[in-house]
């Protein structure tokens, strides 16, 4: 990332970001860059709230609320009895009193308690009330698989919620995304679930927080809800992925390149509301596609977006729209997973079936 | 059981019952349900509550003639097809009325879908009310006008909804204080347990009031628990639980109201089982017939909220048959705004269906709204011409 800030750093003062001195980009992880977001939601706006289970003095299992309630407060950050619909249901009432609470899920699979008030309250009060009623919350989950978890700690749950209407349903990429999609779901009026993958938390990218913060307070961060981005352009084929089979297909086009072939990989980053425009652009171009996704492929968000694609390009296309996601089956135990789990090889087979002999 | 036993200071006066001295027993409820005006009409010599005065009884009576009225001409306009269903609370009105007044402008009702009277009692509009039963919408009024949330048709989930809006004034420190309302099977949900746990975690301002009125559709209170009564649960989430007549209008004024400005105080959240009866069927959708007597139904009729406190009020000269016609021309006026708007036709527009599910319309959902608008405007185009709309072949 290019620094783009006014005046240098004194010596002995870069990577400090308070002293007054502008920071140089640093390997900044996806987990730190989604605790500055907090962190920064929560300092421009004291309606905002951050709840669950282990978020208080931890810092969260992942430490992603590492430090909230020693700089905010125990009002503000602050643990709840473990009980998953309890953390929802009390989001939703603090809604509808002016707050924009955000809650943690533990995990994908410890959510399911909650899926009630999320199904029939977070996602149906505003419509109900005809816009009355609002509720700003996010529902931040550590979600989908690849970090050797026991049983109940890997799924991937996002059809689930791409299927309820009134949801928002993001999944960032990168590590920037991370930060400003977050900040950007804080915003928004609307609920929004808020999927991180795991396997990323560690993922670094060069980036300086502060200039981040700056830049998403002035209004100057592009809005990514709703919009998919060309992680990678490409000419041959387009590979549609989002969260953590985005670093995968990266990987795939990277491989196929060596082989002679111009992949193309989008990073949708929203699932809901999902960017036809990006999507169809790139395959109408490329007249090829394959979608990426770590969820079972059976009535999955992966087949939404074929139906989707193969919808409006079908003149375009010179083959079936693939897919690759995971098997129909419960999330494999850690020895097992990678077995599941999409991988550079798999796509680059899928790619290699993409009827290339066919091509006039 | 030993009356002596009982009459000590209500638990929400801060007193234990009998008199028992550790703080744990203090949560317990009364070993009889608080009662300060009996079925005949007459005060009892309970003297854990105060008796509410006259002017305050008169003034909350008038609201059970006008509750009983809603439910009979609501019950009515299911039978004539102008309601799609109706589920009374002929018989509670007195747990009704009593949500309802015992809150300030301040404070927030949480209601279920069988307590329309608390919330026109609470001042909402009754066609607003009516709306979601109706059919137009699933909500028909701004929580926010009159601070009372949407009916809640699942059960108990809005327990925590209040826990969340209590503990939100809270964090601001305002004087807030919030009734939810839920039935006698809602007690055996998960959000029932989850609510009054955060409630107590939180100390939050909230007051959760049961409605028991013995069935859950067709399932007796003895399906549910086997504990020694709903207000019992209390004591397990560290709060205060009451029992009160559910018929007893003064009662119910005197514990309500007691929870309300415990919980205003800063005293945290209580629990107030009302034991009651459901008159009717759950709907007029429901066959009662298949579950209970007439017998059954039978015994409570003498227990009625609104023949013991009109005796009472007729025998201290405080309701007078100028009063009572004043009344019944009060229930007479409302009864008929209601069947005129109901028998009014409504416009709905299928327009609106995209209009809320998002504060901006999705490109998909947008395309899915001119699909809808261009099939409109074809049949409307067909309706103008006096065709049916179809062109060759059968295909509209």
């Amino acid at each position: 990332m290019t620094q783009t800030t006014v005046g240098a750093p004194a010596p002995g003062t870069a990577g400090t970001s308070d002293t007054g001195a502008v920071p140089a980009p640093r390997a900044t992880t996806f987990a730190k860059a989604l605790n500055a977001a907090l962190a920064d939601a929560m300092e421009a706006d004291s309606a905002v709230l951050m709840f669950g289970e282990d978020v208080g003095p931890l810092g969260g299992v992942f430490r992603i609320t590492d430090g909230l309630t020693a700089r905010f407060g125990e009002e503000r950050c602050f643990d709840t009895p473990l009980a998953e619909a309890g953390i929802m249901g009390m989001a939703v009432g603090m809604a509808m009193n002016g707050m924009k609470p955000v809650v943690e899920m533990q995990f994908d699979a410890f959510a399911y308690p909650a899926f009630e008030q999320v199904v029939s309250h977070v996602a149906k009060m505003p419509n109900r009330t005809k816009g009355k009623v609002r509720l700003p919350i996010v529902i931040r989950i550590p979600y989908a698989g690849g970090i050797g978890g026991v049983e109940h700690h890997c799924d991937s749950s996002e059809a689930y919620y791409a299927h309820t209407p009134g949801l928002t349903v993001l999944a960032p990429a990168t590590v920037r995304d991370a930060y400003f999609m977050l900040r950007e779901a804080i915003a928004s009026p609307d609920p929004v679930v808020f999927l991180e993958p795991k396997k990323l938390y560690w993922s670094k990218e060069e980036v300086d927080l502060a200039e981040l913060r700056r830049t998403f307070d002035g209004g100057q961060a592009p809005r990514r809800i709703g919009r998919a981005v060309v992680a990678r352009p490409g000419t041959d084929a387009t590979l549609i992925s989002y969260g953590p089979s985005v670093p995968t297909a990266l990987a795939a086009a990277a491989a196929a390149a060596e082989e002679g072939r111009s992949i193309e990989v989008i990073d949708l980053r929203s699932i809901v509301p999902f960017d036809d425009e990006t999507v169809c652009a790139s395959v109408r171009r490329t007249g090829r596609a394959v979608v990426v996704a770590e969820a079972p492929g059976f009535a999955s968000v992966a087949s939404e977006i074929v139906a989707r694609v193969q919808e409006r390009c079908f003149h375009s296309l010179a083959a079936p729209v693939l897919r690759v996601t995971g098997f129909d089956i419960p999330y494999p135990s850690p020895k097992l997973e990678h077995f599941y789990l999409p991988s550079v090889d798999r796509i680059l087979d899928a790619v290699d079936a993409l009827q290339w002999e066919d091509r006039p | 059981m030993s009356t002596a036993t009982n009459k000590g200071r209500g638990s929400l006066m801060g007193g234990a019952p009998g008199g028992a001295p550790s703080a744990a027993h203090a949560l317990l409820p009364s070993d009889e349900p608080v009662q300060l005006v009996d079925q005949h009409g007459h005060p009892t010599d309970d003297e854990r509550y105060p008796l509410p005065d006259g002017e305050r009884l008169l003034g909350a009576y008038g609201r059970l003639v006008t509750g009983r009225r809603i439910n009979d001409q609501a019950n009515a306009l299911v039978r004539q097809g102008r309601l799609a269903v109706y589920p009374s609370s002929h018989g509670q009105e007195a747990c009704q009325v009593a949500a309802a007044v015992v809150l300030g402008g301040e404070d927030w009702l949480f209601p279920t879908y069988r307590d329309t009277v608390a919330v026109i009692t609470r001042g909402v509009d009754p066609l607003e009310v009516l709306t979601l039963l109706r059919g137009d919408w699933h909500a028909g009024y701004d929580p926010y006008e009159h601070r009372v949330a949407t009916q809640a048709t699942p059960l108990a989930t809005q327990l925590l909804h209040a826990v969340g809006v209590a503990h939100a004034a809270k964090l601001r420190g305002e004087p807030t204080v919030v009734l939810a309302m839920c039935g006698d099977g809602a007690t055996s949900e998960g959000d029932f347990h989850e609510a009054l746990n955060f409630a107590a975690v939180f100390h939050v301002p909230v007051v959760f009031f049961i409605q028991n009125n013995e069935f859950a559709i067709s399932v007796p209170l003895k399906n549910q628990t086997v504990a020694p009564s709903l207000a019992h649960k209390a004591i397990g989430y560290g709060m205060p639980g009451e029992r009160v007549d559910g018929n007893d209008l003064a009662a119910l004024l005197a514990v309500l109201g007691a929870a309300v400005d415990r919980a205003r105080d800063g005293g945290g959240p209580s629990l107030v089982e009302a034991h009651t009866y459901r008159m009717q069927a759950h709907t007029n959708a429901d066959d009662a017939t298949r579950y209970r007597s007439a017998d059954d139904v039978e015994r409570w009729v003498p227990r009625d909220p609104i023949a013991r406190m009109r005796t009472y009020l007729r025998t201290l000269d405080l309701l007078t048959d100028e009063g009572e016609r004043a009344l019944a021309d009060d229930a007479d006026a409302i009864a008929a705004a209601i069947r005129k708007g109901l028998n009014t036709e409504v416009d709905v527009n299928p327009a609106e269906l995209f209009e809320y599910v998002y504060t901006e319309k999705t490109s998909q959902l947008r395309e899915q709204a001119a699909l809808l608008r261009e099939e409109l405007a074809r049949d409307a185009d067909a309706a103008a011409a006096g065709t049916d709309g179809s062109i060759e072949g059968g295909r509209r």
